[in-house]
């Protein structure tokens, strides 16, 4: 049933992903900084995962991309280890270390996550603290254990989370509370706290879904600016394929918990557009769909 | 399920009697419990609150004339009632906290939830006048006895509405900070904390509004306070200083009950 699945998808597959999709060995290559493989989840009768595959390479800026109910989502929360994948020959690693394996997350996965920063749709900031606080959450994993409890924020971590804030242009907004600011401006709070984190990869999972196309862009530059500038690792869902293909390299697609697609952004073509996500592929341009 | 009708449109929504039937179970349970007890609780002598109320009328006519006369007394004695109730529901928040943590569901591990809940349940279901008899046998008469018992009482109640509230809150923001790489103590106290905090002091406010009551009828076991001095004039029967007690404790729990819902409605 497996094997099937896993060959069903590489027929479906348009084009050959750039690192070694037949790769079965655990360990990661030197430069992949992470490594699925052969993820599968299911809720009830429904799988969200089927059997994915995906290595991703230090600096790359990935979009991932398919209709809703595709599957990117959990695979984004999946690699977080804020999710279970089913048990089974499933195994996902980060920096060469077990995020998780066989349904279980690992126990050392609190230091993983401390390099892997994670934007969500709604932004999951802590609406009642101020920009800053929520900011400076993002120093938790690496200072003292007391000191994260009482809030009392290292003069490092002060000045780091005003710098984060300053970049992605919502420093005035420090001292107000979360929930008074505007999506964007959330959501920039939250790139900022990736950056306190000293993140080394971005998991963002539909980072502008909930935002207007001019606060969409500034997100989107901001995690473009964090990749090029940083060198950071992007993985982020979207459902815009125009914003995919604007400002991501590689593109990958999945479709009822399959990779359908992995390769260069401008190699996608219109066939396989409507191949992922049927005739009415071009409700999915946000801004006026190519040609 | 709605049946299509020849023209293709859908007709209205209805409820099948499979539907309806838990709604007719209760309401019918409702009604029958009330009329099975009817008889036990003398709901016949009803008539009689208008065919005696002559003798009501008698004995609420000294409630008309408070005596006044010992009116220090008894503005000393309520604060007494009200410092009780102040300590026995700042020691229940105290008990709250972290029981209230352990009995929700969504942050903590069954082994530990369910023992709590039970705790909590038990706790929660002895009348605080029993648990200040407990303590009076150890502490002796007066007020610590009162402040204990409104503590065991009040904490558990508030466990299990401090746990409910942890139970509807946003998963988004803990998510968040777990995703920094945080702990789980961290967690709680930066992701749960401030998305309950409001309705925490809501609650312990509303269960001091309710404790400076509780706290009155605490006197009755010897716990000191403007009950002790009610019973006291009750047994009397000085219906003039009676009333002027009376009258003392509406205006206090009064005062608290607006002090307490202007403080709550400014949450938020």
């Amino acid at each position: 049933m497996k094997r099937g699945g896993e060959d069903r998808r590489r027929s479906v597959c348009i084009q050959a992903p750039p690192s070694g999709e037949s790769l079965q060995k655990t360990s990661m290559s030197d430069a992949a900084v992470l490594s699925i493989r052969k993820a599968s989840k299911s809720f009830g009768p429904r799988r969200a995962l089927d059997g994915v595959s995906l290595d991703v390479r230090k600096g790359e800026m990935i979009a991932l991309i398919g209709p809703s109910g595709s599957g990117k989502s959990t695979l984004l929360r999946s690699i977080s280890g804020l999710q279970t994948i089913d048990a089974g020959e499933g195994v996902i690693e980060a920096f060469g270390g077990l995020v998780q394996e066989n349904g279980h997350i690992h126990s050392g996965v609190r230091q993983t996550r401390t390099r892997i920063g994670f934007i969500a749709q709604q932004f999951n900031l802590v609406g009642r603290l101020s920009l800053f606080t929520n900011v400076a959450l993002g120093s938790l994993g690496r200072i003292e254990t007391w000191r994260g409890l009482l809030g009392l924020w290292p003069e490092e971590t002060k000045a780091a989370a005003m710098a984060a804030l300053a970049r992605v242009g919502v420093a005035d907004y420090a001292g107000q509370r979360a929930n008074t600011l505007s999506g964007g401006q959330q959501q920039r709070g939250a790139i900022a706290r990736a950056l306190v984190q000293q993140a080394k990869i971005v998991l963002a999972d539909e980072p502008v879904a909930s935002l207007d196309p001019v606060s969409a862009r500034r997100v989107m530059e901001s995690l473009r600016d964090l990749n090029r500038q940083d060198g950071l690792t992007v993985l982020v869902t979207l459902h815009q394929v125009d914003y995919a293909m604007r400002y991501c390299d590689r593109v990958v697609a999945l479709k009822a918990g399959r990779i359908v697609y992995d390769g260069p952004a401008d190699g996608l073509s219109t066939p396989q557009l409507i191949d992922i996500y049927g005739p009415e592929f071009e409700d999915v341009f946000w801004e006026g769909a190519p040609k | 399920m709605t049946a299509v009708t020849p023209t293709g449109i859908p007709g209205p929504p209805r409820r099948s009697l499979a539907q309806r039937a838990p709604d007719i179970l209760v309401w019918g349970a409702v009604i029958v419990l009330l009329l099975i007890s009817f008889g036990p609780v003398n709901m016949s002598q009803f008539v009689k609150l208008f065919t005696n109320s002559e003798n009501m009328r008698e004995y609420g006519k000294d409630f008309l004339h408070p005596d006044w006369t010992d009116w220090r007394l008894y503005v000393d004695k309520m604060w007494l009632t009200i410092q009780i109730a102040m300590w026995g529901t700042c020691l229940a928040v105290v008990i709250a906290v972290p029981f209230g943590l352990a009995c929700a569901k969504n942050i903590s591990p069954p082994w530990l939830q369910q023992p709590m809940r039970l705790l909590m349940n038990l706790l929660r279901s002895v009348p605080d006048l029993v648990v200040g008899t407990l303590f009076l046998v150890a502490v002796g008469l007066g007020p610590f006895a009162g402040v204990m018992a409104l503590a065991v009482n009040t904490g558990a109640v508030l466990a299990k509405l401090f746990s409910e509230a942890v139970e509807s809150i946003d998963r988004g923001p803990v998510e968040g900070v777990r995703a920094t790489g945080a702990t789980r103590l961290h967690e709680i106290v930066w992701g749960v904390i401030p998305q309950v905090a409001p309705h925490w002091t809501s609650f312990a406010l509303y269960r001091f509004e309710s404790n400076s009551r509780s706290a009155t009828v605490l006197g009755l076991i010897g716990a000191g306070g403007i009950g002790q001095l009610l019973f006291e004039t009750m047994n009397a029967f000085d219906y003039h200083k009676l009333s002027a007690i009376v009258i003392v404790i509406i205006v206090a729990v009064t005062l608290i009950d607006l002090l307490s819902q202007l403080m709550r409605s400014r949450l938020q």
